[in-house]
C-alpha cells in the first residue's frame, strides 16, 4: 500500500503483510476477549464505523470527488476510487435490485484475509466485518444511511467475497447548508 | 503577513479551531507623565480612549499593556484597577500600550456561529437550485474565503484581498485536518482541535501559501 503521489509528500509504502498480521491479531484478540462470534462481529462493525467516519474526510480531501446524486454513482465511486485508494483492489459491481437501491460488490481477493483460514469453532465469525462498518460510517457522514453485509465469503468456502449494500434513506438532519 | 486567520467550524456551527497569523500593526506604546492627556473610559470589559487622539493612538483603542505587563480587562497584571492606577501621580512615568483590542475567544465563538447561520443564507437566496453557501466575503481590508466539505465542516480563511491561491490553501487545510486531527485516535470528532501536529503543519502551510501567492491574480 502506498500514499497517493499527488500529495506532494514522499509516498510511504507499508508492507501489506504487516497489515494482514495486524488485522489478524486484532480479530484473534477480540475472539479471546468476547468468546462468542456474534459479539466479535458487532465489535468489528463498531470499530469499522469509527474508522469510516474519519476515513471519509481523508478520502474526500485526497480524491476531490463531488457529491454523488444517486446510488449508482455512489457504487462507482466506492468500487473504482475508494477501494482502489485504500486496499488496492477494484471490486466489480453487480446484482442491482430492480429499484436501484441495492447492489453487490464482488471482491476477487480480499487483502485482509491473505493466509487466513477460519477454524470450525468460529464458523459464524465474519472475519472482514470491519469493512462493513467502514462503509456504513463513511456513507453516514455524507448523509446516506446504508446497510452493509457480507453474503459470500471465501473464508467460508465460497468462490468470491460478496458484500451487499442497501440504501436505506438519506439522512435529513444536520444537512450541510446548500444541500437540501 | 497576508493571511490573517484560520477558523474551522464543525457541523453544528461551533468553532473547533482558530488561529491568528498576523502581527497587529496598530499597537502603539508610549511613555506618559502625569497628568495623562488622553481621556480614558471603561467600555465593556476594557478601558478605551474616549478622547485625545494623537501619535497613532486613536479613539477606540484599548489599553493593552501597562509598563510591559498585559492588562486583563479593566485590571492590571497585578490586579489593580487600571483607571485608579493611572490617576495616581506616584505611578508615573508610566508606559502604556494602546491598540485595537483583539477578539476574545467567546467573541470568536459567537462570530463563528453567526457565520455558520449566514452561510446558509447564501444558498437560500440563490435563484438557482443547489447553490453553495457563502464562499467569499469581501471588505476593504480583508477577504474571507469559506470552503464547506461534503460532511459539513467549514474551513474559513481571512486573508489580504490581494492574496492568491486561497482555494488551494483551503484544500490543503482540509488535508491537514484529515491527517493530523482525524488520524489522531485521541481526537474526538466535532470537538475543539487541540493537536500540536495540526497547529505546526497548518502554520507551515500558511507560510508556504503566503510566499507562493502574493503575486498572482486575485483568487
Amino acid at each position: 500500500m502506498s500514499r497517493q503521489a499527488g500529495r506532494g509528500t514522499e509516498s510511504k509504502k507499508m508492507n501489506s503483510e504487516l497489515f494482514t498480521l495486524t488485522y489478524g491479531a486484532l480479530v484473534t484478540q477480540l475472539c479471546k476477549d468476547y468468546e462468542n462470534d456474534e459479539d466479535v462481529n458487532k465489535q468489528l462493525d463498531k470499530m469499522g464505523y469509527n474508522i469510516g467516519v474519519r476515513l471519509i474526510e481523508d478520502f474526500l480531501a485526497r480524491s476531490n470527488v463531488g457529491r454523488c446524486h444517486d446510488f449508482r454513482e455512489t457504487a462507482d465511486v466506492i468500487a473504482k476510487i475508494a477501494f482502489k485508494m485504500y486496499l488496492g483492489i477494484t471490486p466489480s459491481i453487480t446484482n442491482w435490485s430492480p429499484g436501484g437501491d441495492e447492489f453487490s460488490l464482488i471482491l476477487e481477493n480480499n487483502p485482509l484475509v491473505d493466509f487466513v483460514e477460519l477454524p470450525d469453532n468460529h464458523s459464524t465469525l465474519i472475519y472482514s466485518n470491519l469493512l462493513c462498518g467502514v462503509l456504513r460510517g463513511a456513507l453516514e457522514m455524507v448523509q446516506m444511511a446504508v446497510d452493509v453485509k457480507f453474503v459470500q465469503d471465501t473464508l467460508k468456502g465460497d468462490s468470491v467475497t460478496e458484500i451487499r449494500m442497501k440504501f436505506i434513506r438519506r439522512i435529513e438532519d444536520n444537512l450541510p447548508a446548500g444541500e437540501e | 503577513m497576508a493571511i490573517f486567520s484560520v477558523y474551522v467550524v464543525n457541523k453544528a456551527g461551533g468553532l473547533i479551531y482558530q488561529l491568528d497569523h498576523y502581527v497587529p500593526r496598530s499597537d502603539t506604546e508610549k511613555t506618559f507623565s502625569f497628568p495623562l492627556d488622553l481621556v480614558l473610559r471603561p467600555r465593556d470589559e476594557r478601558v478605551v480612549v474616549a478622547f485625545g487622539q494623537r501619535d497613532g493612538i486613536r479613539v477606540g483603542h484599548a489599553v493593552l499593556a501597562i509598563n510591559g505587563a498585559e492588562v486583563s480587562g479593566r485590571c492590571t497584571a497585578d490586579g489593580k484597577d487600571v483607571l485608579e492606577f493611572l490617576s495616581n501621580p506616584a505611578n508615573y512615568p508610566v508606559s502604556i500600550r494602546f491598540g485595537r483590542h483583539r477578539l476574545s475567544s467567546n467573541e470568536k465563538l459567537m462570530l463563528a456561529s453567526m457565520f455558520h447561520s449566514l452561510f446558509a443564507i447564501g444558498s437560500q437566496l440563490s435563484p438557482e437550485v443547489g447553490s453553495s453557501g457563502i464562499e467569499m466575503l469581501e471588505t476593504d481590508t480583508f477577504k474571507l474565503h469559506c470552503f464547506q466539505t461534503l460532511t459539513g465542516i467549514k474551513f474559513v480563511v481571512l486573508a489580504d484581498p490581494r492574496q492568491a491561491g486561497i482555494d488551494s490553501l483551503l484544500r490543503k487545510i482540509y488535508e491537514i485536518y484529515s491527517d493530523f486531527a482525524l488520524k489522531n485516535p485521541f481526537y474526538s470528532l466535532e470537538m475543539p482541535i487541540r493537536c500540536e501536529l495540526f497547529d505546526q503543519n497548518l502554520k507551515l502551510a500558511l507560510e508556504v501559501a503566503e510566499k507562493a501567492g502574493s503575486f498572482g491574480p486575485g483568487s
